[in-house]
C-alpha cells in the first residue's frame, strides 16, 4: 500500500513507498558488499525515474573512489552519472537548484570530511529552503559519502558530521550499520521528498552480508533490535553498532545480557524504542562515534532523562570518541575510536553495585 | 577617497556599433510598462525606508534604489518560464518579475500573507508563481544556485525528454530550451562559491547568465579594493571558458538592446555567460549604512543619470510612435505616477492590515514535507497554512 504525499512545495505528489509490507528475511546467500548494496539502490530507483542523478567527485569514469558507483556510467550514461570537479560547495549548491527546479539529486561527497567546504549549502540552503520560502520549494537532495575514521587518515578526513550536522533542524540523517539496511534505507532515502544525509563508511565498504533480490524500503524512525537482553541498553547507530555486537557477545559470556539498538537514523530519532528497553533493563550506555561534547549521544542521553528519568538504576553512560583530534598513529587512533572493550567496560560500570 | 564617477564606471564605452537595436520592434506600450515597473520599484523602496524608520520592517533591509533598470531589463529580455535567483537586495527583482508588492510588503512587515508567510523576511523573496527562486542572504550562495537552475532546464530536455511538473507546464508540453539568470553583487565576484559555479557552467556548458549588478561597492569597499581586474572583470568569466560582456545600466534600452541578443545566444547555444552590468545604488548599503566611504558629490553625478528619468524623457520626446508624437505624453506619465503612488500604497495597507502568523502553526510548520514523529525532541512538525502565493 503506497501513500500519496501532496505538498505545495512539491512539483506533483511525491509516492512514498509502502512501509506496512513486511521486511525480507535477513537471512539467506544473496552475500554481497556493503558498496554493491548502496549501487544496487541507486540503480533500482534511478531505472524508476528519470528525475534522479548522481554527481560528485570520480563517481563516472574512475567507477567511484571506493567502487560505489561501479558500472553506473555503462548503464545511466554521462548525463545522469556526472563527474565533478573538487568542488563541493559549487556542486552542492548545483544540486540546490536543480532539486529546486524538480530533480532528486544523489550528490556523492567522497568523504564526509569534505562536506565541510560545502556547509553553506548544506546547512544554510538545504535544510532551510522549504522554511525560508514559506514553503514554496523543497530540496529533495541525497548526500551521501564516507563518514568516520577511515583508517589512518589525521585530523581533517576522519569527520564524523553527524555531531554538527544533527543540530539544524530540516534534514532527515540516515547512518546505516550494515549491507541490508544500507540498501533499503538509502532507497527510502531517495524516495523522501525531503532533503537527507546518507552517512555511510569506509571501513564497512567491503562488509558482507546477505540482501536479498526484492525491492524493499526500510522506514526512517525505526530501531533495530539486534539483540535482547535484560541487563542494560546499548544505543548505537552506524559502524560502531558492530563494535556494540562484539561487546555483547564478550558480555554474554560473563552473562550479562543486552538490548543491542541499532537506530539506523539520527533524524528521526526512535526514541520510543529506546524508552521501551530502557524502562525494561534500567540502564543505558550509548555509543556514538562523534565527540562527546554536544553529541547525539549528549541527546539521547538527554531525552531518556527528559522521559524515563524514573525507571534508570544507574546514571545513562556516554562511549565516544576521545575529545580530540583524530591521531595518525594505528595505536593512537584505535585506543581513540569506541571500541567492544570500552563498551563493555560501560556496560559492566552501570550493573555495579 | 577616490571618486567614482559616471564615466568611468559606465557600460558605454564598451557598447559595440549596432547595426539594428532589438528595442525598435518593441511596442511603443511596452516600453511604458518598463517605465512602469522602474517607478513601481523606486517608489516601494521609498515606502520601504518610511516603513523601516517607523520599524514596521525589521532585520537587514536592503534597498534597490538606483538600479530599477537592471531588474526590469535583465527580466524584460526572459520568457516568463525562465527561472532566476537573486542575492539580498531582492525587492526590484521580486516586482519586475511580477509579484504582487502587497504580499512583497506584507513579507517585510512578517505578515502570514507575505510571500514566504512571513518566513522569510526582506533578503529572501521566494515567488513561485513567477518563477523567483529566492533572493539569498549569503553572498554569492545563490551563484551554484542558478547554476543549478541551468542544469536542470537542460536536463529536462536532455535527458528527460519532458518538462518537469512546475507552474505553467501543461500535460504533453514539450521540453524548451531555457536560460537561468543568476544575479550578485560585485561584492560576491570575491567569494569561491561563484567562481565553482562558474567553472561548472564552463565545464557542462550550461545556460546560465551570471549578472554582476556592479554598483561599485561592497557595502563600503569599494570594487577596486575588493577585487582584481576591477577595469575589466570579463576576464574573470575568460578564465572559465564563459562569455564576457559589460552592459550599461543606466539606460534600461540600451541594456535591453545588449542583454536581449545575449539571453538568446545563451538560449540557443546553451552556453554561459557573465555580465558585468555597471549601476548605482544610491541609498546606503543596508538601512543603517552612514555612507562615510562616498562623498555625496559622486552620488549626486549619478543620480544626474538617473534611469527613471532618462526613459521618462526618452518616451516624451525622441521615442515617437506611428502617428508621429512622443509614444507618452505628459498627462500619462502624470496618471502612471500617481497610479503607482496608489498601489504602493494599497500594499502598505495591505501589510499593515493583515494578520501576524499564528504561532501556533506557522512556528512549526514548512520544516518537512514529509513530516514524521521524533523529528525533533521538543515538537512534531505540523502543516500550517498553505503559501498565500500557490
Amino acid at each position: 500500500m503506497t501513500t500519496t504525499l501532496e505538498h505545495p512545495a512539491l512539483p506533483e505528489p511525491a509516492i512514498l513507498p509502502d512501509f506496512t509490507k513486511p521486511l525480507p528475511s535477513r537471512e539467506g546467500d544473496r552475500i554481497i558488499q556493503f558498496r554493491e548494496a548502496l549501487r544496487e539502490a541507486m540503480s533500482e530507483e534511478m531505472r524508476k525515474d528519470s528525475r534522479i542523478f548522481l554527481m560528485g567527485e570520480e563517481v563516472a569514469q574512475y567507477n567511484g573512489a571506493y567502487k560505489i558507483s561501479q558500472g553506473m556510467l555503462d548503464e545511466f550514461g554521462p548525463l545522469r552519472i556526472i563527474d565533478s570537479p573538487i568542488s563541493e560547495n559549487g556542486f552542492a549548491g548545483l544540486a540546490v537548484g536543480a532539486a529546486m527546479y524538480g530533480l532528486r539529486p544523489i550528490i556523492e561527497f567522497m568523504s564526509w570530511s569534505f562536506s565541510l567546504v560545502a556547509a553553506d549549502q548544506i546547512l544554510n540552503n538545504v535544510p532551510k529552503m522549504l522554511y525560508m520560502s514559506g514553503g514554496q520549494w523543497g530540496c529533495p537532495v541525497v548526500f551521501r559519502g564516507n563518514d568516520g575514521a577511515g583508517g589512518q587518515l589525521g585530523s581533517t578526513h576522519s569527520w564524523c558530521v553527524e555531531g554538527l550536522y544533527a543540530n539544524v533542524p530540516g534534514v532527515k540523517i540516515v547512518i546505516p550499520s550494515n549491507p541490508y539496511d544500507a540498501k533499503g534505507l538509502l532507497k527510502t532515502a531517495i524516495a523522501d521528498p525531503d532533503p537527507v544525509f546518507f552517512l555511510e563508511s569506509e571501513r564497512m565498504l567491503g562488509d558482507k552480508a546477505h540482501v536479498p533480490p526484492e525491492e524493499y524500503y526500510i522506514p526512517f524512525g525505526q530501531a533495530a533490535l539486534l539483540r535482547e537482553g535484560k541487563d542494560c541498553t546499548i544505543v548505537s547507530f552506524g559502524r560502531p553498532v558492530n563494535f556494540c555486537l562484539e561487546a555483547d557477545e564478550a558480555l554474554r559470556a560473563e552473562g550479562i545480557e543486552c538490548d543491542v539498538l541499532d537506530m539506523r537514523t539520527i533524524r528521526p530519532l526512535d526514541i520510543d524504542s529506546i524508552i521501551a528497553s530502557v524502562k525494561k533493563t534500567g540502564r543505558i550506555v550509548v555509543v556514538d562515534q562523534c565527540w562527546p561534547f554536544a553529541s547525539v549521544a549528549s541527546e539521547v542521553v538527554t531525552q531518556v532523562i527528559e522521559r524515563a528519568f524514573d525507571w534508570l538504576d544507574h546514571q545513562p553512560l556516554r562511549v565516544n570518541t576521545e575529545d580530540v583530534p583524530t591521531p595518525y598513529s594505528k595505536v593512537l587512533e584505535a585506543e581513540y575510536l569506541p571500541n567492544p572493550r570500552k563498551i563493555a567496560a560501560a556496560v559492566r560500570k552501570t550493573l555495579a553495585s | 577617497m577616490a571618486q567614482m564617477t559616471t564615466e568611468t564606471h559606465s557600460g558605454s564605452p564598451h557598447r559595440k556599433a549596432r547595426t539594428h537595436r532589438v528595442s525598435d520592434s518593441l511596442p511603443g506600450e511596452t516600453l511604458i510598462t518598463w517605465l512602469r515597473d522602474m517607478l513601481l520599484i523606486r517608489e516601494f523602496e521609498n515606502r520601504c525606508a518610511q516603513a523601516y524608520q517607523q520599524a514596521k520592517i525589521g532585520g537587514f533591509c536592503h534597498l534597490y534604489t538606483g538600479q530599477e533598470a537592471v531588474a526590469v531589463g535583465t527580466i524584460q529580455s526572459l520568457e516568463r518560464d525562465d527561472p532566476i535567483v537573486t542575492a539580498y537586495r531582492d525587492h526590484g527583482h521580486a516586482l519586475a518579475r511580477g509579484m504582487d508588492p502587497g504580499a512583497c510588503m506584507a513579507e517585510m512587515f512578517g505578515k502570514i500573507t507575505g510571500c514566504a508567510k512571513g518566513k522569510g523576511g526582506s533578503m529572501h523573496m521566494f515567488d513561485k508563481p513567477n518563477w523567483l527562486f529566492g533572493g539569498h542572504g549569503i553572498v554569492g550562495a545563490q551563484t551554484p544556485l542558478g547554476t543549478g537552475l541551468a542544469f536542470a532546464a537542460r536536463y529536462e530536455w536532455e535527458v528527460m525528454g519532458k518538462p518537469c511538473p512546475n507552474p505553467g507546464v501543461k500535460p504533453g508540453d514539450k521540453p524548451k530550451k531555457k536560460v537561468s539568470l543568476a544575479y550578485l553583487g560585485d561584492g560576491a565576484l570575491n567569494q569561491g562559491a561563484l567562481h565553482e559555479a562558474m567553472n561548472l557552467a564552463g565545464l557542462y556548458s550550461l545556460p546560465v547568465i551570471y549578472v554582476v549588478e556592479n554598483n561599485g561597492y561592497s557595502m563600503g569597499t569599494a570594487i577596486e579594493r575588493g577585487t582584481t581586474m576591477a577595469h575589466d572583470l570579463r576576464k574573470k568569466a575568460d578564465a572559465y571558458g564563459i562569455r564576457g560582456e559589460i552592459i550599461d545600466g543606466f539606460d534600461v534600452i540600451d541594456l535591453y538592446d545588449d542583454f536581449k541578443p545575449l539571453v538568446d545566444w545563451c538560449r540557443e547555444n546553451q552556453r554561459p555567460a557573465f555580465v558585468d552590468l555597471k549601476t548605482y545604488r544610491y541609498l546606503g548599503h543596508s538601512m543603517s549604512d552612514p555612507q562615510k566611504y562616498r562623498t555625496k558629490e559622486e552620488v549626486d553625478q549619478f543620480k544626474g543619470k538617473d534611469s527613471i528619468d532618462r526613459l521618462a524623457s526618452q518616451l516624451m520626446g525622441e521615442r515617437k510612435g506611428k502617428d508621429g508624437k512622443p509614444i507618452l505624453s505628459e498627462a500619462r506619465f502624470t496618471e502612471i505616477q500617481t497610479e503607482v503612488k496608489e498601489a504602493v500604497r494599497k500594499a502598505m495597507d495591505f501589510a499593515e492590515e493583515s494578520p501576524t502568523p499564528d504561532v501556533e502553526a506557522e512556528l512549526y510548520s514548512d520544516v518537512f514535507i514529509n513530516p514524521q514523529p521524533n523529528l525533533s525532541p521538543t515538537r512534531d512538525y505540523i502543516h500550517g497554512v498553505k503559501n498565500p502565493l500557490l
